[in-house]
């Protein structure tokens, strides 16, 4: 089985506590530490996982600048097979439609028997996967952690509300994106990242994928973020301040008042 | 003027929260918009769903189909491609089946996408400014839609305020036969509801929430001996349950139980709207995080800037000692 799992580098949230920058049309990206998007790790452990049952190999892909390589090899590092990075600065300012334009641009020149993403990115959309399915003209179910693995079909369960599971029969090729929780990702340690630092990844861009250039970067793209900002939410919460003894007393008084103790 | 298209999702024949809060996001797209309601399932519950829809929406769109007894994203996408004007304003909620559906609805309607909007400012010329979240809430953006030729958004449950139920008298057309062709590559199966656990959760007045901040699997008993000392449950935020570190009956969240509370502690929890989508009925809450910045301060009623792993020995200490 062929599958290509498309990846993304992204802002660690656990990492960072985010500043915008002194225009406030962006994020303080100086000292920014980036990692691969969390759900991007289950989806790569999860198509490792269906290679080791049933053979094949496992691509991951990334439409990126020079630092999305770093993602790739830790992926590659994780048991995938082989790397794309997608790059090029007409790629700049796309939207969510643009990006998936130029997915979809290098899978038709492959022949995958299943594609997949995360359920969601450092934006929250959740739009990526279900995009490039549609322009493939592929099935796509979103939200997947059960996946069972048939001859021209498989079987997937989708995370629902509630916790509860949709099952559905998918012919293939198709397109899924990943929840959490699917799977256990395995650990990367240093040796495994040195181990493919040589190998060669291939960059394409615009060109060599033959994207219409109307159709991606600023000039494509329906959507464009504005600015960032720190939303005024009213009065927030109330910070309780002081030495750590004093906090709790205060905290316990408010939880005496509030039926909590 | 603007027309604009609300997918109404119901369950057991009654529409979900946020069929009344579509309203008042097309009031912030444009106040002069005429707003349409689109119901698909089929039978009683569909024509129960569609007849509550009229006193909330002038107009009502009603899609009957066997095949939507169960709403298969894949097959509905389909019949709304042949019904719903190309170059309208489609809304849906940022739900499981949203998520499913509309991105692909956008590229086969070629129209602008925007997912998981919190609030609407309003329309100029062609463009519509959106504002939404980004890195789990801990910044937000304005967003410009380019709506010319139409726009599929999905807006987020809870964040428009919802319209009192009035009486439109609207009215209800039913397109069921324009459906067209509904053959599709995905089909539906069967639902696997969700394990029950040894703890309800929902049955506790006082929640002791962990979220990642409890770092390591061990210290989730950091936070059993303070919910001991307070009479209290706990609880967590996903990633713990996706550790296997606590089941999956205790997750709080829209992919997990709704609680309704009295008092609820979030310990490292940094605020997610998927999370605080299960919290229900007003509670207290506590949060503690050592980010002063995180989104959860927002919400909280008080707020605690402390390591958790710290914090709550002494805690439990001083609640013991009372
Ligand atoms: C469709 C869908 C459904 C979902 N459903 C749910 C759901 O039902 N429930 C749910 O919870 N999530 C759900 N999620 C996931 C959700 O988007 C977030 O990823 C998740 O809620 C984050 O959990 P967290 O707050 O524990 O972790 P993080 O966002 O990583 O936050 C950890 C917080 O702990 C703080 N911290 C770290 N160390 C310490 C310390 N030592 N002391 C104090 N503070 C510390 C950090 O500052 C941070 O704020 C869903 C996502 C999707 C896409
Ligand atoms: N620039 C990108 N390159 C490759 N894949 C991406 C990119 N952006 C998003 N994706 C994929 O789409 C998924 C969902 O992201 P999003 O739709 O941006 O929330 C991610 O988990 C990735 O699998």
């Amino acid at each position: 089985m062929e599958i290509l799992v498309c990846v993304k580098r992204v802002p660690d949230t656990a990492e960072n506590e985010f500043e915008l920058n002194s225009a406030g049309n962006d994020l303080d990206r100086d000292d920014l530490v980036y990692s691969v998007n969390e759900w991007d790790n289950y989806a790569v452990e999860e198509a490792i996982q269906i290679i080791d049952k049933v053979g094949g190999n496992v691509t991951v892909i990334t439409v990126g600048d020079d630092e999305s390589e770093e993602v790739l090899r830790r992926e590659m590092a994780m048991g995938a097979n082989d790397g794309i990075l997608l790059c090029d600065d007409a790629f700049d300012g796309s939207d969510g439609k643009g990006i998936a334009s130029i997915l979809k641009a290098e899978i038709e020149k492959g022949s995958y028997d299943l594609v997949m993403t995360g359920a969601q990115a450092d934006e929250g959309a959740g739009q990526i996967g279900g995009m490039v399915a549609a322009m493939l003209g592929m099935p796509y179910a979103s939200l997947v952690n059960k996946i069972e693995i048939g001859d021209d079909k498989i079987i997937v369960g989708r995370e629902i509300e509630g916790g509860n599971q949709e099952m559905n029969e998918m012919q293939l090729p198709c397109v899924i994106s990943i929840q959490t929780g699917i799977n256990e990702p395995r650990y990367v340690g240093i040796r495994g990242i040195r181990k493919v630092a040589k190998v060669d990844i291939p960059v394409k861009g615009a060109g060599d994928l033959g994207v219409d250039p109307e159709s991606i970067g600023e000039a494509g793209a329906k959507t464009k973020r504005v600015d960032y900002f720190v939303p005024d939410m009213g009065e927030g919460a109330e910070m309780l301040e002081g030495s750590t003894d004093e906090i709790i007393e205060k905290l316990i008084e408010r939880l005496k008042a509030k039926g909590g103790l | 003027m603007t027309q604009i298209f609300a997918y109404i999702p119901f369950k057991n024949g009654a529409a979900e929260d946020v069929a009344l809060e579509f309203p008042a996001a097309a009031k912030k797209i444009d106040k002069g918009a005429s707003l349409t309601a689109v119901v698909a399932g089929s039978g009683a519950d569909l024509d129960k769903v569609a007849q509550e829809m009229t006193s909330i929406y002038s107009e009502v769109i009603k899609i009957d189909n066997a095949l939507f007894s169960y709403p298969n994203a894949e097959v509905v996408r389909k019949a709304l491609v042949n019904i719903i004007p190309l170059d309208a304003v489609f809304l849906f909620a940022h739900d499981t089946f949203g998520m499913d559906l509309a991105p692909g609805l956008s590229v086969k309607m070629d129209s602008a996408y925007a997912a998981d909007i919190v609030d609407f400012e309003g329309i100029d010329g062609t463009t519509l400014k959106a504002v939404r979240q980004e890195l789990g809430g801990a910044v937000s953006t304005h967003m410009a839609i380019d709506i010319s030729s139409g726009a599929v958004m999905t807006v987020r449950p809870g964040a428009f305020a919802p319209v009192e139920g009035s009486s439109e008298g609207g009215t209800i057309v039913d397109k069921s036969g324009d459906a067209g062709d509904l053959s599709a590559k995905r089909k539906f199966l069967e639902i696997v509801e969700a394990e029950v656990g040894d703890v309800d959760i929902t049955k506790s007045d006082v929640l002791v929430s962990v979220g990642r901040g409890i770092e390591d699997e061990e210290n989730i008993e950091i936070a059993q001996e303070l919910a001991e000392a307070m009479n209290a449950v706990v609880s967590c935020s996903r990633p713990i349950v996706d550790a296997k570190w606590l089941e999956k009956s205790r997750q709080v969240g829209t992919s997990g139980q709704t609680v309704k509370p009295k008092v609820y502690m979030a310990m490292g929890i940094s605020g997610s709207f998927q999370h605080l989508g299960g919290l229900k009925g007003n509670p207290f809450i506590v949060a503690v995080n050592k980010n002063p910045k995180a989104p959860i301060f927002q919400v909280a009623d008080v707020g605690i800037v402390e390591d958790i792993l710290d914090f709550m020995p002494e805690l439990t200490e001083a609640i013991n000692d009372l």
